[in-house]
């Protein structure tokens, strides 16, 4: 008997849909040998890990602010993978757009200002974001420039930018030399959704987004023109579809959700802008892109499940002593499973035996 | 039929190479099953096999490319198991493939001494390049490079590379298709006296009458099957198609009555530069083309017909917006949308990854092309009901062969999803129909089908360019034969008077250029 992988005759959508939860178990086999090496209970330290923060609304609502980013952000990430333009940079968008929303809060710090504040703040997010991801995407198109470099270098601009604004012309001149802004107006800060709760309105906006992100894949030309472009480039310019132009629109749908996403941190869950506002929700997105199939219901569920990961591991820590990098090595354990089993899609496993099989009666 | 083989004439004799139950398997596809096959020295032997029969399947595995999955070799009389392609001319096996494997930028001279396995000081290799060059008479210049070269002179290349490694087998793999008639004589002179020199060669081909004349035996696969060895010489044309196919094979009829109308594709002295730089430049084509004609264009490949293909197709587009004039609109500027708006559809040659999506189903692929001009999309929003409806009417339309009612093009066989693609266009009932290559590696009855569509088309009063190198399909359908040659277009020949020694001396180039000198130098 021999194993061997075959190449199917057409993608199976079963095993598409079945394959992150294979990653998934196959992950957590692979974290309970890990747990017993460290010398801890594998089953007790699976149940703080996934169990615990589904069991309190702190978490759960923990969970949910911390997955608000992350899809938002993957979203746009998958207009852009799906059209094979790679961006790389939605961390330095997101700060870009933190940054410019945070610019009005702190213009009009103590005026009588409006409710209008909130919504230009969003907006002025969003479009920055966008611009600033057009910068590679600009390069791309019009000098061959490699996407994935530029807009990867771009996210350290972005950080710099926001550090010297904080340290210098932003710096609240009452926050003891702290590197952070004043605290935003009421009038400047996304509305909580439960009173006394961290659960904010941007998750509402995550997932208008991802419903958004699914009719414009599922049902619109555009979504199919993105598909085409990404899977077949030359039949996409047989089809009267512009890649360069594609480049362009993805990259600013992605900086625009993306630089909302960071406004929306910045306005709701932190209240400030200050370093740090961002625990890598642009480079994690990308693993929430693939681990959700590029599909917006599946990033929407990868989001989650990620964010579980980010709360179960602070848990951890604090219940079991389990190192926090551990949270590192499973995001990473999970995104090679995932790569993995997705080649069950396009192939299967076949036993083959070694003697020759008698053949049925030719015609 | 009688046993014709060496071995029943001179029994104890063994032959050169002996395939038994050779067998490949791809999943669950046999490529081939249990051929037995026995190649005999000074002997040309034809594998004869529509597309998809196992042709290519089994001369890699024989030259080592492919491991079989069952069954066993015997090189004169001993087991041999290959490992590779190097293992298979070490024992004296040569191959000279359909698609050269050349580097464009380098010289004669450097392409062969890397296919060479010795470890030959490069001046040696030219110096013996040139003395095997000569005594066959195959002219090659070792420090040209390639890229200025002829098809023609590239398969000469490979098969000098070939023969200087003195293999006493030889294999070619359809190696006239890519050459003029003229061409092709002077290859099988040089076939013959590799014959006479003791060798044996497998010659692939589907041109039947080029192996009756050529073959001393023909083995004949169908569907990855032997199902016979012959002597191409006493069997017919007919009756070898037969074999090949396995049935009869449906003849196209044209109409009767066929209207030729006002003109509906008009090209204007469209010159155009390629994008790539090894590519083919246009030189101010013209012709006209009216309603209900079928104009073809013949022509080695290679020589401008994938950029004539773009420019009028409109994934190129020209500055002049008068070079291209459909149904009476200047379309030179517009691009491939905007002319399907105008009535036009394109069939490119390459069927996955150019005229479809090969991993989306067939219902996107109609899209690909129906999102133009049709109902498909409403607001932005796309209509599924519609685009489902196009693979019905195309499925049932064209007898489109397939597992499922909405699978993905690449799960196609090649004849079912051409028929597609040409119905998807058909069905648009498109004013003017531009076609590259209707029948490249289809099989005969899926040609038939799409052959008649194509004379149907025009007998509605549709405006049809079909570019083909099969002259005997272009002499099946058209009405007039125009021949491209190095981005130049000759004067439509009606098809009547098209005969294939024209035809052929016009694929090499020589009543379009005036002055006498060399088709190379022209190209320069």
């Amino acid at each position: 008997m021999q194993l061997v992988l075959e190449k199917r005759a057409e993608r199976s959508t079963g095993i598409a849909l079945v394959s992150p939860l294979i990653a998934i178990a196959l992950t957590l086999v692979t974290m309970s040998i890990l747990f017993a090496i460290l010398g801890k209970n594998p089953i007790a330290a699976l149940g703080v890990y996934f169990i615990d923060p589904l069991t309190d609304s702190y978490s759960l609502q923990e969970i949910a602010v911390k997955a608000t980013p992350l899809v938002m952000i993957a979203i746009g990430l998958s207009l852009c993978y799906l059209a094979n333009a790679w961006n790389i940079g939605a961390e330095g968008q997101f700060l870009m757009g933190a940054v410019a929303g945070s610019w009005l809060a702190v213009k009009t710090q103590g005026t009588d200002a409006g409710h209008w504040v909130l919504p230009a703040m969003l907006l002025l997010g969003a479009i920055a974001g966008a611009l600033y991801a057009l910068i590679p995407a600009l390069c791309k198109v019009r000098f061959g420039a490699s996407e994935i470099l530029t807009s990867l270098m771009l996210v350290y601009v972005a950080d710099l930018l926001l550090d010297y604004l904080v340290r210098g012309p932003w710096r609240d001149p009452k926050g003891f030399n702290f590197p952070t802004t004043a605290e935003f107006d009421p009038v400047a800060t996304v509305p909580v959704l439960i009173e006394g709760g961290r659960l904010h309105f941007g998750s509402i906006i995550a997932l208008a987004v991802v419903a958004a992100g699914a009719v414009l894949l599922g049902r619109t030309i555009k979504g199919f023109e993105i598909r085409v472009v990404g899977a077949a480039p030359r039949a996409a310019r047989f089809g009267g579809f512009n890649a360069n132009q594609l480049v362009l629109v993805t990259f600013a749908i992605s900086g625009a959700l993306a630089g909302l996403a960071g406004i929306i941190e910045v306005a709701g869950p932190i209240g400030h802008l200050q370093p740090g506002i961002s625990p890598g929700y642009g480079f994690t997105a990308i693993i929430v892109a693939f681990l959700g199939r590029l599909n917006p219901v599946g990033i929407l569920i990868a989001g989650l499940f990620l964010a579980l990961t980010f709360i179960g591991g602070e848990q951890a820590q604090i219940a079991m002593k389990i190192p926090l990098d551990v949270t590192k090595v499973f995001q990473g354990i999970l995104l090679f499973y995932v790569l993995a089993c997705d080649s069950l899609i396009l192939y299967r496993f076949r036993f083959i035996s070694a003697s020759p099989k008698v053949q049925s009666g030719a015609h | 039929m009688s046993d014709l083989s060496p071995a029943a004439l001179n029994p104890g004799a063994v032959p050169l190479l002996r395939t038994v139950g050779l067998t490949k398997r791809y999943g669950s596809f046999l490529a081939n099953d249990k051929v037995d096959i026995d190649i005999w020295p000074q002997q040309i032997h034809a594998l004869l096999g529509e597309n998809g029969a196992g042709k290519s399947t089994l001369v890699k595995t024989i030259y080592g490319l492919i491991q079989p999955s069952e069954g066993k070799m015997h090189w004169q009389g001993q087991p041999m198991v290959l490992s590779g392609p190097s293992e298979a001319r070490a024992h004296g096996i040569g191959m000279v493939f359909q698609h050269f494997s050349l580097f464009d930028n380098l010289t004669v001279a450097e392409n062969v001494a890397l296919g060479l396995d010795g470890a030959e000081s490069f001046k040696d290799v030219s110096a013996r390049l040139e003395q095997v060059s000569r005594t066959y008479g195959l002219p090659l210049d070792p420090k040209r490079e390639v890229w200025q070269l002829s098809v023609g002179e590239r398969q000469r290349i490979e098969i000098v590379r070939a023969l200087m490694q003195d293999p006493k087998f030889l294999i070619l793999d359809e190696p006239t298709a890519v050459l003029t008639p003229q061409e092709a004589d002077q290859l099988f002179i040089v076939l013959e006296r590799l014959k006479e020199e003791g060798r044996a060669i497998l010659y692939i081909s589907h041109k039947l009458e080029e192996v009756k004349r050529l073959c001393d035996t023909a083995t004949i696969l169908r569907g990855g099957k032997k199902v016979a060895t012959c002597n191409p010489k006493a069997e017919t044309a007919a009756s070898l198609a037969r074999m090949m196919v396995g049935g009869e094979i449906k003849k196209v009829k044209a109409a009767a009555s066929r209207q030729i109308g006002v003109p509906r594709l008009v090209v204007n002295d469209l010159s155009l530069l390629p994008d790539d730089p090894h590519g083919v430049r246009l030189e101010h084509i013209s012709f006209e083309l009216r309603g209900g004609e079928i104009l073809g264009i013949a022509g080695v490949a290679g020589n401008g017909q994938d950029e004539l293909f773009a420019a009028l197709s409109g994934e190129r587009l020209s500055k002049d917006p008068l070079t291209v004039v459909i149904d009476g609109q200047s379309a030179g500027h517009l691009s491939i949308t905007q002319r399907r708006k105008l009535g036009a559809a394109f069939v490119p040659e390459e069927r996955l990854g150019h005229g479809t999506a090969p991993r989306m189903r067939l219902s996107e692929n109609a899209l690909l092309t129906g999102h133009a001009a049709s109902n498909m999309v409403q607001h932005g929003f796309v209509n599924t009901a519609a685009t489902l409806k196009t693979v019905d009417r195309a499925t049932e339309t064209f007898d489109v062969r397939k597992a499922k009612r909405d699978p993905e093009a690449a799960s196609l066989s090649g004849g079912n999803l051409q028929k597609f693609i040409v119905g998807r266009e058909i069905l648009r009932q498109p004013g003017v129909l531009v076609v590259n290559q209707p029948t490249w590696g289809v099989d005969a009855g899926a040609a038939a089908v799409i052959r008649q569509a194509l004379l149907d088309l025009a007998a509605r009063g549709a405006a049809v360019l079909v570019t083909s190198q099969d002259l005997d399909e272009l002499a099946e359908i058209t009405d007039r034969i125009a021949v491209m040659f190095h981005g130049h277009l000759s004067v439509p020949l009606p098809t009547a008077e098209a005969s294939r020694e024209k035809l052929g001396l016009l694929m090499g180039g020589s009543s379009i250029e005036p002055t006498t000198e060399a088709p190379h130098a022209a190209r320069a």
